[in-house]
């Protein structure tokens, strides 16, 4: 459970975050959306420990994040922000090789090597391991991210936008993963994405947090925020609903 | 892969080490090898220093075209030792003790780098273009004041100055000597432990705080390091970081890796070969008729060109 008590947050004298609470439950999916500058990049790098909260608490599995070890807390959340630029020149591999670094500190041992493999594997970067990185395309380094995240193998991932360059096909195997490893077991993770295709959020999230203005808008259960009348308020303007075999989509009417 | 380049590229130097001892060996023997010996020690000594210095300042600066000399650093120097020159006289300088002198110089001069790159690089380098134009701006406003300050010196407290702020190898106290190896072996020990901190640091600011680095960490006691291995090494021979572009640079081009385990010992490798075969190369061959910075610029400039037009075509 990641706990928001009464946060808020000010960059260089603006108010970006205003006395925001709630509660990110470790099951299932948990998207932010909310308009342009509503202030989710900021929750969700306050949440990773990137940021450290103006006023207020967060606490991530009982513990207040901005008081972990750099160690432990990595060892707990991985992230995936929006600037994936590279001071190094590095192969896919390399680079996915890295989220392991904070298990091992520079010695990779044999199970670091093996998910390092399953990383590739299940991002379909198994052909690119030896590519250079900054030779990808915006979508396969998208790919190469958070497939590096994923290698943290932490019981939190927290996604920035990780739809935003990928096509159709590896959004929704994206989306569907996702689905999949936030669901009840062992090796159940929490997930937070970040993300404006609300679609994808009405097939795959199970719980919603909208933001608006850096306040919290609406908090709860995918099916209960997305619904016309929150997003119309929320976004201001008109939406509507379809259903489809695959479920109640929304569309800006 | 890269481990074996690096043990070649040992090889390389351990050849002209031995070069440079026994070329020509005649007359006393003895007292011939001791003289060159010293000299080896201390371009070894001050290649490998600026070498794994420029690349810790490169890493944490998340740029390969900066060097500490870059940002002021060695305009720093000079003004330094114009200072002392004006302040304290050339015959008064003269006078120090070798060690007192040394150590003075060290300590301000460690002090002055510390604060140079701290205005620099405080949280990392989020803005480049700014480091770059401070540093430049800096570097040339006491270059200013060197001048300014030299101009009101008299002819023979002027050649003091000439002659302190030329590297020069030829005359180096083996005492000195003794105390800067210490000093730098330990710095350089402590650069090694950290490479792999380095290698993360080397993503980015951002994604090393993701992977649980502590990052503002890693930069401080980075740039303390270079600090004292370019103070030292400074105060030793006199400035040389020019060196460090072009070994920093090489290393990256020829070990072809991101881990410093390796990058590390290959810049101070290829820094001392430079310095070796330089030096070897003036002495014997140019006979003492140019200066050794001078020979490194136009041998490291010409191999830096080829660089970067060899990676253009790739």
């Amino acid at each position: 459970m990641i706990e928001i008590r009464n946060v808020s947050l000010s960059l260089r004298g603006s108010a970006i975050l205003h006395d925001i609470t709630a509660g990110l439950p470790q099951t299932g999916i948990t998207a932010l959306i909310g308009p342009n500058g509503a202030g989710k990049s900021s929750l969700l790098h306050l949440c990773a420990g990137l940021l450290r909260p103006s006023g207020g608490v967060i606490a991530v599995d009982g513990g207040d994040v901005t008081r972990m070890a750099h160690r432990d807390r990595a060892r707990r959340i991985a992230v995936l922000t929006q600037a994936q630029a590279l001071g190094s020149r590095l192969t896919v591999g390399d680079l996915v090789g890295f989220g392991r670094w904070p298990h091992h500190l520079g010695r990779p041992r044999e199970a670091d090597r093996q998910v390092v493999a399953e990383a590739l594997a299940l991002f379909d970067l198994e052909t690119l391991s030896g590519r250079q990185v900054e030779t990808l395309s915006g979508g396969q380094k998208a790919r190469a991210f958070t497939a590096m995240a994923w290698a943290q193998s932490t019981p939190w991932l927290l996604l920035d936008e990780p739809l935003a360059a990928l096509d159709p096909r590896f959004a929704r195997d994206l989306m569907a993963r996702l689905h999949a490893m936030s669901q009840t077991g062992p090796q159940a993770r929490g997930v937070v994405i970040v993300v404006h295709d609300l679609n994808a959020a009405a097939l795959w999230a199970d719980h919603v947090v909208a933001l608006r203005d850096g306040r919290l808008f609406a908090d709860g259960p995918a099916a209960e925020v997305l619904t016309p009348a929150t997003l119309g308020a929320l976004f201001d303007t008109a939406f509507g609903t379809v259903d489809t075999p695959r479920g109640r989509l929304v569309y800006p009417a | 892969m890269a481990e074996r380049r690096l043990l070649l590229l040992g090889l390389v130097l351990l050849a002209a080490s031995a070069a440079f001892l026994l070329w020509n060996l005649r007359g006393p023997v003895g007292f011939i090898l001791t003289l060159r010996a010293t000299k080896l020690a201390a371009l070894l000594l001050v290649g490998l220093a600026v070498g794994v210095a420029t690349v810790l300042f490169q890493t944490v600066a998340q740029n390969r075209l900066l060097t500490p000399g870059i940002v002021g650093f060695d305009a720093l120097f000079v003004t330094l030792q114009t200072g002392l020159v004006l302040g304290l006289g050339g015959l008064g300088l003269a006078q120090l003790p070798a060690l007192g002198r040394f150590a003075m110089e060290v300590l301000l001069l460690v002090l002055a780098a510390q604060a140079l790159f701290g205005l620099l690089l405080r949280k990392g380098a989020d803005d480049v273009i700014r480091m770059i134009l401070t540093g430049v701006i800096l570097g040339v406003m006491l270059r200013g004041v060197a001048g300014l300050m030299q101009r009101l010196l008299d002819p023979s407290e002027f050649s003091v100055v000439q002659q302190a702020v030329f590297a020069s190898f030829g005359a180096v106290d083996r005492g000195l000597l003794l105390i800067a190896a210490g000093l730098l072996a330990m710095a350089m020990l402590a650069a090694l432990r950290m490479a792999s901190e380095l290698d993360v640091a080397g993503l980015g600011r951002v994604p090393a705080r993701t992977l649980g680095l502590d990052h503002d960490r890693v930069v401080r006691r980075s740039l303390a390091l270079v600090s004292a291995l370019v103070a030292v090494s400074t105060a030793l021979v006199g400035p040389v970081t020019f060196l460090g572009l072009i070994a920093a640079s090489l290393a990256h081009a020829l070990m072809q890796t991101h881990r410093h385990a390796v990058l590390l010992p290959a810049a101070g490798l290829l820094g001392a070969l430079f310095l070796v075969t330089g030096q070897f190369l003036f002495e014997r061959v140019l006979g003492l008729q140019s200066t050794l910075a001078v020979l490194i610029e136009f041998f490291g400039g010409l191999l830096f060109l080829a660089l970067i037009l060899s990676r253009r075509r790739q």
